[in-house]
């Protein structure tokens, strides 16, 4: 079949790339990294025009979500490749005294990337770098359902980086299963759950390392001891702001009390009037919705009996360009579909209860979310929700910007993934962690050796405590007598 | 009660409801917690030593000594560093944030993962048990162990004792075989560490993505050991007993990081040969120092290595079996055949293959066309070809002038890469294995930069330019109103 013929030849050529040792040096390394800098700052016209075509999305969303960030995370890479490289030194410790110990950072050869239809840009680019900065030859899949992005990615970066070393491979299900079913030295993916699943399944015919970039249902808990108008623009910008709801970080769902909802939802209709107009579907500033199978999936979820009735604003819809306005919904029942699946678009329930710890519970009845947040100003309520809800990561008063923070690891937790990436951690993702301990022929401890006496188990037993005596004894070659 | 007879438990669905349960009610993400089960750990290797010796001697026949070198005391000193270093690694860690986001702090919090199970070997059946447990419970986490039932009577010690000197409610030992493994990985667990071939991680590793369970596998390989020329008759005879310990001396060979076989330039390998042969006269002077052969299944797949005509041809010294025993004695052999199964396969036994080459720098190409083992190890004072190794090898880790030690070592990761398993575990690295690092960022209300929010316009996107570029005093005069 040709997508095996494709994946296979692809997997060979960057075998042979890798090991020819090509991609080792730290000056080829740096070279790909500025060509994709190059890359991202010659062709950013044609970037957002694509992103425009796959997502109609707003071109300051393509510059600040996506450009920018690929910008900033080749830079960041670039300034710290040199100190990654570096072998770190540890201490050796008594036991194998004389010894010196180091960590030594190496590639893992040759990765496969599958990226995901959201931030087509972004996801594809980003783990690249990491792969790129660590010294091994990527595979790149991008998603087929941003097909303007895919097949610019697929002309773009042959121009800009060794494409001996960097391979695009362009398709839909067939070929990414082609690709799947090759041996990679890592496979990292960003996607839904299930695909997640599907994955692991065929890494683990190859015991292939994987990293799992997925989804989940991102809380929001919105107390009433809050800068209300600031967190209702918050929440808004990582919701409708970020791709329309369509992105993993987006507050999928907001608890907050009762007595407090009616002024968080009069807060967020303003701000959603301000942001948008009072005709949404006619906003430059929003995506739509990606496909019409999307669009369907979005309209079954508001359409829902016993849902329906809970929108309190928004719920217009336009077919024919997919645009879905922003939404929001108060108490929908918990068992709706609205409330058991990853909503992925512009609808925002609002779910209320008696008291704001109660939200707690709630969160916790559902799988380990990519991100949390919690809007208040209670430091005993936000300690208390550090410690006990589970989640990739988490942020205090605002939402998504925590991944913009190249010191912090981005990645899920139980159904939200496995793995994380940005700033140091793509380095990490990527590299295999060797530990290399030298030892000198000085330091000849008989009492390792059989035959096994009563002596000796007892300079060994001294050793291990660190005895200074017994570390002598062992030194000098002592057998402790019999 | 702590352990689960096999014949009760037979879909697990109560145990791992349980262990959820007792996660989730906080009881074992106390620190007070964790510091008393790590001591318990510690007590159980006091109080019990003399037991351990004797269900190691009943199911390996190792001696109360190469126990001592390779289980017991090598935990008790990490466990002892785990007690000591672990209220520091469950701290947050403040993680720079970019002005950018003032006012922000960011934070790193490792949190346990939750329950999770663990898959031990035969061979080392105490200490592949222990090491993991103490970085899951030093972690946080609620644990089932399952041990080998190759090793029996230490998986009734386990079973008997853990229960005694852990919190029985959050720590539990599953006995039995294959299929009670399989039973097992039905269900999800928040992580799996598994060690044992790659035959049954590739099954544990199918399960587990049903469940996206994430797995860290610590898989056999062949571990190769270089021998350069040593020029100096005593760095010649520190080079063979470290060999032999790392060989004959650890289970007879049958561990994941002993010796495999050896590379050796060809003028050298009588030399070689000869001085191993004397040393092992002078270290195995009575049988029981060393430990026997698992099993008869084992031993079968053992002589059948030897059963190969030319491989067989190739013995230089021993290739005695003893079925009764179960031992076979230390069993050295010149270039057998590279197609041979004793040279693909890994032997975990006591027959060492000594391999030649031209020049010693060829073995490095040798290793090249293998699967990355769990070890490199080379005997040399040439520094230029011990960065060769490094450079131009890939294995989960490279030791020089010795072999096995590495495994000791607190301040180094110990896992595999490729076809040798990945996750790392060890001192810091058992605790990172069982924990999931939160990113935390915290902002304030305070200072709202009106150029995130829509609608959008020119002037907000020149903005976002300078701030993206960090370029912190345009922005503040673009803020201010002196530039467009």
């Amino acid at each position: 079949m040709e997508a095996v013929a494709v994946a296979a030849g692809a997997r060979e050529q960057l075998r042979a790339s890798f090991s020819s040792g090509r991609t080792r040096p730290a000056a080829w390394r740096a070279a790909q990294l500025r060509g994709l800098l190059r890359m991202a700052a010659e062709m950013e016209a044609q970037i957002c025009a694509a992103l425009r075509a796959d997502l109609a999305k707003p071109r300051t969303e393509s510059y600040v979500h996506e450009i920018s960030l690929v910008t900033s995370s080749c830079k960041f890479a670039l300034k710290n490749l040199e100190k990654w490289m570096k072998p770190k030194k540890v201490p050796a410790g008594l036991l194998t005294f004389p010894s010196t110990a180091r960590v030594t950072a190496e590639p893992l050869g040759v990765v496969l990337v599958i990226s995901a239809w959201n931030y087509p840009f972004l996801l594809a680019i980003d783990p690249v770098i990491g792969a790129i900065a660590a010294g091994n030859a990527v595979a790149l899949k991008p998603s087929e359902i941003a097909p303007a992005t895919s097949s610019l990615l697929a002309d773009l970066l042959p121009r800009y980086v060794d494409s001996s070393c960097i391979k695009v491979v362009e398709g839909g299900i067939p070929e990414t299963t082609a690709l799947l079913e090759q041996k990679w030295d890592k496979i990292f993916y960003t996607g839904n759950s299930k695909v997640g699943r599907i994955v692991m399944s065929f890494a683990a015919k190859h015991l292939t390392p994987v990293v799992l970039e997925l989804g989940g249902k991102c809380p929001v808990v919105v107390d009433s001891n809050v800068d209300l108008h600031v967190a209702a623009k918050r929440i808004a910008a990582g919701k409708w702001g970020c791709n329309n709801g369509q992105a993993c970080i987006s507050p999928d769902y907001i608890i907050t009390t009762k007595s407090f909802a009616p002024k968080l939802l009069d807060s967020l209709r303003k701000v959603l009037e301000k942001f948008y107009g009072k005709d949404p579907l006619r906003s430059a500033d929003l995506s739509r919705i990606v496909n019409s199978n999307h669009f369907n999936r979005l309209k079954a979820l508001m359409d829902e009996e016993m849902v329906s009735d809970k929108i309190v604003f928004g719920g217009q819809s336009d077919e024919q360009h997919l645009n879905i306005a922003p939404t929001l919904l108060l108490d929908v029942p918990l068992d709706s579909a609205i409330m058991k699946e990853e909503i992925f678009g512009p609808l925002l329930p609002i779910i209320t209860v008696d008291k704001i710890h109660e939200s707690f519970a709630l969160i916790n009845s559902m799988t380990k979310p990519l991100a949390a947040y919690l809007f208040s100003k209670d430091s005993k309520l936000k300690r208390q929700f550090e410690r006990n809800i589970s989640a990739g990561g988490m942020i205090f008063n605002d939402t998504g910007i925590h991944l913009t923070n190249p010191h912090l690891p981005f990645g899920g937790v139980g159904e939200s993934g496995m793995g994380a990436y940005h700033g140091t951690f793509s380095f990490d993702a990527f590299a295999h962690k060797k530990a290399v301990l030298d030892r000198s022929f000085l330091g000849e401890a008989n009492a390792r050796y059989p035959p096994y006496t009563h002596g000796k188990l007892k300079i060994l037993k001294g050793v291990m405590k660190a005895n200074p005596l017994a570390m002598v004894q062992a030194i000098v070659g002592c057998t402790g007598g019999a | 009660m702590g352990s689960v007879p096999e014949e009760m438990a037979l879909g697990f669905g109560d145990l791992v409801g349980d262990l959820r349960e007792v996660y989730e009610s906080g009881r074992t993400r106390d620190l007070e917690w964790r510091q008393s089960q790590l001591r318990g750990l510690v007590r159980l290797l006091e109080e019990k030593e003399e037991d351990i010796f004797d269900v190691l001697r009943e199911d390996l026949g190792k001696h109360r000594g190469e126990s001592f070198r390779d289980e017991v005391g090598v935990l008790k000193k990490s466990i002892v560093d785990k007690l000591q270093n672990f209220k520091n690694w469950a701290a947050p860690e403040k993680a720079h944030t970019p002005l950018v986001a003032f006012p922000a702090t960011a934070f790193v919090v490792p949190e346990p993962l939750g329950v999770v199970l663990i898959f031990s070997c035969w061979n080392l059946p105490i200490g592949l048990v222990l090491e993991p447990l103490s970085g899951a419970l030093a972690a946080g986490n609620a644990v089932v162990v399952k041990p080998s039932e190759l090793a029996p009577s230490t998986s009734a010690f386990l079973a008997a004792n853990l229960p005694k000197y852990l919190d029985p409610k959050a720590v539990k030992v599953v006995e039995g075989g294959a299929d009670v493994g399989e039973r097992l990985m039905e269900h999800r667990w928040d992580k799996v560490l598994f060690t044992g071939s790659s035959r049954v991680g590739r099954m544990i590793m199918t399960k587990a993505a049903k469940h996206l369970t994430p797995v860290a596998l610590e898989l056999g390989s062949k571990c190769p050991c270089i021998v350069d020329w040593l020029d100096s008759n005593r760095d010649s005879q520190v080079a063979v007993n470290r060999i032999i310990g790392a060989k004959w001396s650890t289970c007879s060979g049958q561990a994941c990081i002993a010796i495999d076989y050896v590379l050796v330039e060809e003028e050298y390998a009588p030399i070689l040969i000869e001085m191993l042969k004397t040393t092992l006269k002078k270290f195995f002077t009575k049988p029981e120092y060393m430990s026997r052969i698992l099993n008869e299944k084992h031993l079968k797949r053992l002589s059948d290595l030897l059963a190969d005509r030319r491989v067989a041809a190739s013995v230089v010294h021993g290739g005695h079996f003893n079925p009764k025993t179960l031992t076979i004695e230390p069993t050295l052999l010149l270039n057998p055949p590279l197609d041979s199964d004793i040279m693909t396969e890994e032997i975990f036994g006591p027959l060492l293959p000594i391999i030649t080459v031209k020049k010693i720098e060829d073995s490095i190409t040798f290793l090249k066309s293998k699967p990355k083992p769990l070890a490199i190890y080379a005997f040399t004072r040439n520094e230029k070809l011990k960065n060769r190794i490094i450079e131009e090898t890939s294995s989960g880790s490279v030791t020089f002038n010795d072999a096995i030690v590495q495994y000791g070592l607190d301040s180094i990761p110990f896992g595999g890469v490729g076809h040798s398993g990945f996750g790392q575990y060890h001192g810091k690295y058992s605790f990172e294995m069982f924990s999931h690092k939160k990113a935390v960022l915290k902002r304030s209300f305070l200072i709202e930069f009106m150029f995130r929010y829509p609608p959008w316009d020119e002037t907000k996107i020149g903005m976002l330019r300078r701030v993206y570029r960090f370029d912190y005093i345009s922005l503040f005069l673009a803020i201010i109103g002196l530039r467009r």
